[in-house]
């Protein structure tokens, strides 16, 4: 079946394949009767450490954790410096994200598999996966998982004769959501409290230990196998535009069928949402959804956003949203939408980890207030408020991508919702804060100025 | 910054405009400081320039071309072409947004802040913030304030989270102590659970603290800022001098912040030196003259006393009087006791040490480094005992060096010490037997050959460096003799390059030495027999041969041969190694004559007792253990109608027919200068308009002398407390004194190329090099049963400024012996047992403990409060001392 954007309306299963497909495709013999280790192998029959850089340069791929970096010019930066290090970013923590959790929990020999070949092609002797530490089953099975690679030799010392060695080390976090932050990832690997670190430098530059350092995102690393195997040519030929490939969504809210879908770009959110995932549930109409994760701009129930390609640059650039984690979380008409803003800038506030003032207190600061306003205790003036309290986190609180006075985007997050607030539910807003303790200020006057 | 480094500094420099001016800077240097350097402020809370920036507050938003948003200027480096404007409104808007949401959470509980009037969140607000809020909600609530340590307490709710102190604790200190915990608006800063913030450095916390979140127990509440009033002076709780900001209200010491004088403290403070100020108005501060233990007058006290030297001068020519102590003091005090005993009274029977430094010839005539040598050293070799309890912001500035600079670490140190964990090269080295290491490590830097695998890698690091060595030389214990240590000096003194300072602890004693008081020489680094001529001119006479030292002192007391002592601040009883030596020469000697301000063991059974100013209720000048001569401030008048030293001993020599012909400080200062040859070139008025002192021996170090801004007065009142303060803040006049003269110098500060033309005194004199020939005495071998050991020393001792301040009195920590775990183990002793420790000497009773670090064969006894006298088990005749040590169960 083939929609209206031409592209096909269904699932394209390359890096879900296995754990669709496969039972219990997490033990070893399973996983490597089905083809694992097939690949890496093949790769080091090669020993041809630019082929696969060339590969994975000529597939497109960018990164899967939400800011699109393209992987191949990421791993051409690295210094020539030894030690060197990979880090795989598991620390899925975002509301409504939960592809990474997939492959982890249910096909962690992909991830490894995956590791290895990057390792080997940026020469890296040393990997850190880096889950998060909710992921109670994952952690097992990705510990699991490299006991058997490497009892089985494809991880370790001189892997199958090439000279080559890797040593894969485990680590799970201690559950805070700013360590999916790449350098708070980093901090946080090396034993500190999880804040993001001032950069420059860039881990590729100044990483785990202050040496250089790669860090890529599960479904990142774990297509890369299935690039080499496909060939960069076939992989780049999928996809739309410079979004090549495909895209695991994870789509939860009140659709018929949420869950994870392998989707190749192109498609449009009207042939994702009500085709494939089987339109609304109860038979209500969609009200707004979030196309990217909780951390980006709303979409509402338009033509115009319904028809939008599911495409990195296009979104973007018409209408100021990202594709973000990769999550899209949908809401019906019985929605009161200041009650979402309402959750997420509280997981937010939650989630700051105090170190810049914007952040640690306007977070807060915007949580307090959507409290209030959907709760029934709003004020007339406060989704001016909110967004004057959000400028000063997110400078142009409506332009996206946000300019920042934070170091990382944690704090411009809940902002995002605010801006969404404002430019699709003013009016709902509006009358809802319209009457409320008949307090019509805000402010309190300190001194004349 | 010296002359010679200014020309090197403006050969690589970039092109930055900022807000439209265009300047020049050093390639990465941070934007905050090339603007703050050129008259533009960022308002910041986290920056601080002597730690690293951490980018936390967003306070110093800037904008700059070719950077999207809003990139904070303290972690951005400058590069060529950089065009920055600090004004614009989006700047402006982030300022104030930055401050909204510092406030919403703060308690604005300003009039009960010690911060309240001094408060850069206060300041900082009324410049650069929105002058409203609009935030309605309920603020969020600590518990306020908790103690983190006997001397810090913190305030979560006025916490703006900047990280300076635990930055400082972690970076600076190294005692990461404290940390943040919990996040998002519940971020705080906390200690570990039963883990207080017990560092030596915790009131610099207090002092960086950009808001009233970290208070000091010893000022909270006990002045407003605006009711101070300030002086800069010298801290002489130890031998560093550290430069500080002292501050009284209603003549009452309240405060001592920390200056950052470049070469010497860099800003900070150990906390005896910091809150140490609280002895000065001890209750138990001895006011009033006295004589066989009744309150007389000063003319009746003077003429006694007077009337006593002159007597035994009459009889005996001197040499049966003597002098102990003044390393207390200020330099003048020094020089005036040292022309009273040595001019007037006729005795070189003078010592400003208690048998537990080093001898005077070693410390006045080794090559020196400076203090800022630590930072440019090709090694740094550890000879001392623990700097972090003895010198603590010297070991500040080692840490630095070996952390932040990379400068390797050599230890010749017998026990586990501050330092132990950024050594690079230890040693091993047991009690006393520092010479032969060090004579082995000397050869090996000489380019020899070592069978000593460690010795030869420490020797090949060093030849890969650039830079000279520095040796960091002190008594490592009292428990040996100095001999060890002089072989050590004498060792390494022949290596090329290698220079020394000397780790002595107590607060003036360099000073002290150089100013005379010291067996066979005369003020100003020279010998008896060299300066004979041009003393005696100057003074009218000099003594004939040298005389004894302080061990040398107290022998001839308990012989009878001594018969007036002098104790000119000291405490033999509690300080001399032997405390039975000590005991049967003052139990012997006819007359002792205390100059002090507190009782003590040794001088209460005193024939007279004349009450001395204390530091803070003095001016004149000090020398700390680099050579660099530095400012006292008098801030307080004195307490009753104690007198300074110096005008004792004029009082005296008036007395006894010498007119000393002084009247003031500065003339004091201004005739040591006059007739004490390291001095040549140095004035009153030099040492007060010299930015950070003047070095000894002044010729040689005129060139690095930075004069003050021309009429500015002493003092720091204009810089804000929480920033680094700087001596002056503005830029210097120039580098050398030959270049003020051009620029117009005052005119009382001599310029001339050949200071000799202004001394009375005829040419200079060659200063003392000692000729480095070591002792031959060897040290025993230790016998299987025993143990040798190691008394190392503690911050929070038995000395007057600790057991008199309130505030430190209690952080004493109780005696304990340390030794090897398998030592514990051969002995039978578990942890925390009671063990009988036994000498040659005497015995006593302490918990033992098993460290890992302790050398096996080495027991060391960690003594802090008075009351535990390590001094009993000492022989001082003994070049090492061993001890028994048995389980008491």
């Amino acid at each position: 079946m083939s929609g209206a954007s031409g592209k096909a309306v269904r699932e394209t299963r390359i890096v879900t394949r296995r754990l669709h497909d496969v039972a219990d495709a997490w033990r070893y013999d399973v996983a490597r009767a089905d083809g694992a280790y097939d690949t890496w192998a093949e790769v080091l029959r090669r020993a041809d450490r630019a082929d696969v850089l060339g590969q994975v340069k000529t597939s497109g791929l960018r990164g899967r954790g939400g800011a699109n970096f393209p992987t191949a010019i990421k791993w051409e930066s690295l210094p020539d410096v030894s030690p060197r290090y990979l880090v795989i970013n598991g620390d899925e923590g975002e509301p409504s994200t939960f592809k990474d959790r997939e492959i982890i929990e249910k096909d962690p020999h992909a991830l490894i598999e995956g590791v290895c070949i990057e390792a080997y092609a940026c020469n890296i002797n040393t990997a850190f996966i880096y889950l998060r530490g909710e992921f109670a089953l994952g952690h097992d099975r990705v510990v699991q998982a490299v006991a058997d690679a490497r009892a089985n030799g494809w991880v370790g010392r001189d892997i199958q004769g090439s000279g080559f060695d890797l040593d894969i080390i485990v680590h799970r976090g201690a559950g805070a959501y700013i360590c999916g932050e790449e350098s708070a990832l980093i901090e946080s690997l090396e034993g500190k409290r999880g804040m993001p670190r001032i950069k420059p430098p860039l881990p590729i530059h100044s990483g785990v230990y202050s040496k250089p350092t790669v860090v890529n995102n599960v479904e990142t690393v774990a297509t890369i196998t299935h690039i080499m195997k496909m060939g960069g040519d076939e992989y780049a030929k999928l996809g739309v535009g410079r979004s090549t490939g495909t895209r695991i969504a994870a789509i939860s809210g009140h659709v018929q069928r949420p869950g994870i879908y392998e989707i190749e770009f192109g498609m449009t959110f009207r042939e994702i949402l009500f085709e494939l995932c089987g339109g609304i549930r109860d038979g209500r109409a969609l009200k707004f959804f979030l196309p990217g994760g909780a951390s980006f701009q709303w979409l509402v129930n338009t033509d115009e956003h319904l028809d939008q390609v599911y495409d990195i640059d296009d979104i973007s650039a018409k209408l100021g949203t990202t594709l973000g984690s990769g999550a899209i979380m949908v809401y019906d008409e019985t929605t009161d939408p200041l009650l979402v803003a309402w959750r997420l800038a509280k997981f937010y506030a939650h989630e700051s980890c105090g170190k810049c003032t914007p952040c640690r207190e306007g977070t807060g600061w915007i949580e307090k207030v959507l409290y209030r306003m959907s709760h029934g205790q709003g004020r007339p003036d406060d989704m001016d408020l909110l967004l004057a309290a959000s400028a000063s986190i997110s400078p142009d609180v409506l332009r996206a991508p946000f300019t920042q006075t934070t170091i990382c985007p944690l704090g411009p997050s809940p902002v995002s919702a605010v801006a969404s607030l404002h430019k699709y539910f003013r009016a709902e807003v509006d009358a809802a804060c319209a009457h409320a303790n008949g307090r019509a200020r805000t402010t309190i006057q300190v001194h004349a100025s | 910054m010296t002359a010679t480094e200014s020309p090197a500094v403006a050969e690589t420099t970039v092109s930055v405009t900022i807000d439209g001016i265009t300047v020049q800077a050093r390639p990465g240097e941070l934007l905050i400081k090339v603007a703050q350097d050129h008259g533009v402020y960022i308002p910041r809370f986290c920056w601080h320039e002597r730690m690293k920036p951490v980018g936390m507050c967003r306070m110093c938003l800037v904008e700059v071309d070719g950077i999207r948003g809003f990139p904070p200027a303290c972690t951005l480096p400058v590069n060529d072409g950089m065009v920055c404007r600090t004004d614009t409104d989006g700047v402006k808007a982030a300022q104030d947004g930055v401050l909204e949401l510092l406030l919403i959470n703060h308690p604005l509980d300003c009039p009960v802040c010690d911060r309240g009037g001094e408060c850069p969140l206060q300041d900082t607000t009324l410049a650069f913030g929105p002058g409203e809020s609009r935030f309605v909600e309920e603020k969020r609530h600590f518990e306020k304030p908790i103690a983190i340590s006997d001397l810090v307490l913190l305030d979560r709710e006025r916490c703006i989270q900047c990280a300076r102190c635990t930055r400082f604790a972690d970076e600076i200190a190294g005692d990461p102590l404290i940390s943040f915990v919990d996040r998002g608006g519940h971020t705080q800063v906390l200690n570990f659970p039963d883990e207080p913030f017990a560092s030596y450095f915790s009131g610099n916390v207090v002092q960086i603290c950009p808001v009233g979140a970290l208070t000091a127990k010893p000022y909270r509440f006990k002045a407003r800022p605006w009711d101070l009033a300030t002086v800069e002076t010298s801290c002489t709780a130890c031998a560093v001098q550290c430069r500080g900001a002292l501050q009284s209200s209603s003549n009452r010491l309240v405060r001592l912040l920390g200056v950052d004088s470049d070469p010497v403290n860099q800003g900070w403070l150990c906390d005896k030196g910091r809150f140490g100020y609280e002895h000065v108005h001890a209750e138990s501060r001895r006011l009033a003259p006295t004589l066989d233990g009744a309150e007389v007058s000063w003319p009746q006290a003077l003429d006694a006393v007077a009337a006593e030297l002159k007597r035994e001068r009459g009889l005996h020519g001197g040499s049966t009087i003597a002098v102990l102590g003044g390393a207390r003091g200020s330099n003048e005090s020094a020089y005036a006791w040292a022309r009273l005993a040595k001019g007037v009274l006729g005795t070189d029977n003078v010592d400003a040490q208690l048998g537990e430094g080093l001898p005077a010839e070693v410390v006045l005539g080794l090559p020196r480094a400076q203090i800022d040598d630590l930072d440019r050293a090709a090694a740094i070799v550890l000879c001392a005992g623990d700097l972090k309890e003895e010198l603590p912001v010297l070991f500040l500035r080692v840490r630095r060096a070996a952390v932040e600079l990379g400068v390797p670490l050599i230890d010749l140190s017998a026990a586990p010490h501050g330092l132990s964990r950024h050594v690079t090269h230890p040693l091993a080295v047991a009690p006393g037997e520092q010479g032969a290491a060090a004579a082995q490590l000397a050869a090996a830097l000489r380019g020899g050959t070592t069978p000593d695998a460690a010795i030869a890698a420490a020797a090949a690091v060093v030849a890969d460096r650039p830079g000279d060595i520095v040796v960091v030389l002190g008594r490592p214990s009292i428990a040996e003799r100095a001999e060890p240590s002089v072989q050590a000096a004498a060792a390494l003194a022949g290596v090329p390059g290698a220079r020394f300072l000397t780790a002595l602890r107590r607060g003036n004693v360099h000073g002290a030495l150089e100013s005379g008081l010291a067996p066979g020489f005369l003020p100003g680094r020279v010998t008896l027999a060299a300066g004979r001529d041009r003393f005696a001119a100057a003074w009218g006479r000099v003594p004939e041969a040298a005389g004894l030292d302080a061990e040398g002192i107290l022998r001839a007391c308990a012989a009878g041969t001594v018969h007036v002592l002098v104790l000119l601040g000291a405490d033999p009883l509690a300080d001399f190694p032997d405390r039975a030596l000590a005991s049967k020469a003052l139990d012997t000697v006819g007359t002792v004559v205390a100059v002090d301000a507190f009782e003590s063991d040794s001088n209460r059974r005193a024939k007279a007792f004349l009450p001395c100013t204390l530091w803070g209720e003095q001016s004149g000048t000090v020398t700390n253990l680099e050579g660099r001569v530095q400012r006292l401030g008098r801030k307080v008048s004195p307490e009753g109608i104690a007198l300074d030293d110096w005008r004792i001993a004029a009082e005296l020599a008036q007395r006894l027919g010498h007119d000393f012909d002084l009247e003031t400080v500065d003339e004091v200062t201004d005739e040591l200068a006059a007739v004490a040859p390291a001095w040549h070139g140095a004035s009153a008025a030099l040492v007060r308009d010299a930015r950070d002192g003047v070095v000894l021996p002044v010729a040689e170090h005129r060139h690095e002398v930075v004069l003050r801004r021309v009429g500015r007065a002493l003092g720091v009142d204009d810089t804000p407390s929480w920033e680094p303060i700087k001596p002056d803040a503005r830029p210097p006049v120039s580098h050398s004194l030959e270049e003020a003269a051009t620029d117009g110098a005052p005119a009382e500060i001599s310029t001339e190329a050949d200071p000799a033309d202004a001394s009375p005194f005829g040419l200079p004199i060659e200063l003392f090099r000692w000729d480095a020939l070591a002792p031959t005495r060897t040290v025993p071998p230790r016998d299987a049963y025993a143990l040798r050991l190691v008394v190392s020393h503690s911050l929070y001792d038995g000395g007057r400024v600790v057991q008199e301040s309130p505030s430190l009195r209690g952080l004493a920590s109780a005696p304990v012996l340390m030794v090897a775990a398998a030592d514990a183990q051969r002995l039978g002793a578990s942890n925390g047992e009671t063990v009988k420790i036994t000498s040659a000497r005497g015995s006593a009773t302490v918990a033992l403990r098993a460290v890992e670090g302790v050398t096996a064969g080495t027991a060391v006894l960690a003594t802090s409060a008075a009351g535990f006298g390590a001094t009993e088990l000492i022989d001082a005749g003994e070049i090492v001392t061993d001890l028994r040590v048995e389980s008491m169960r």
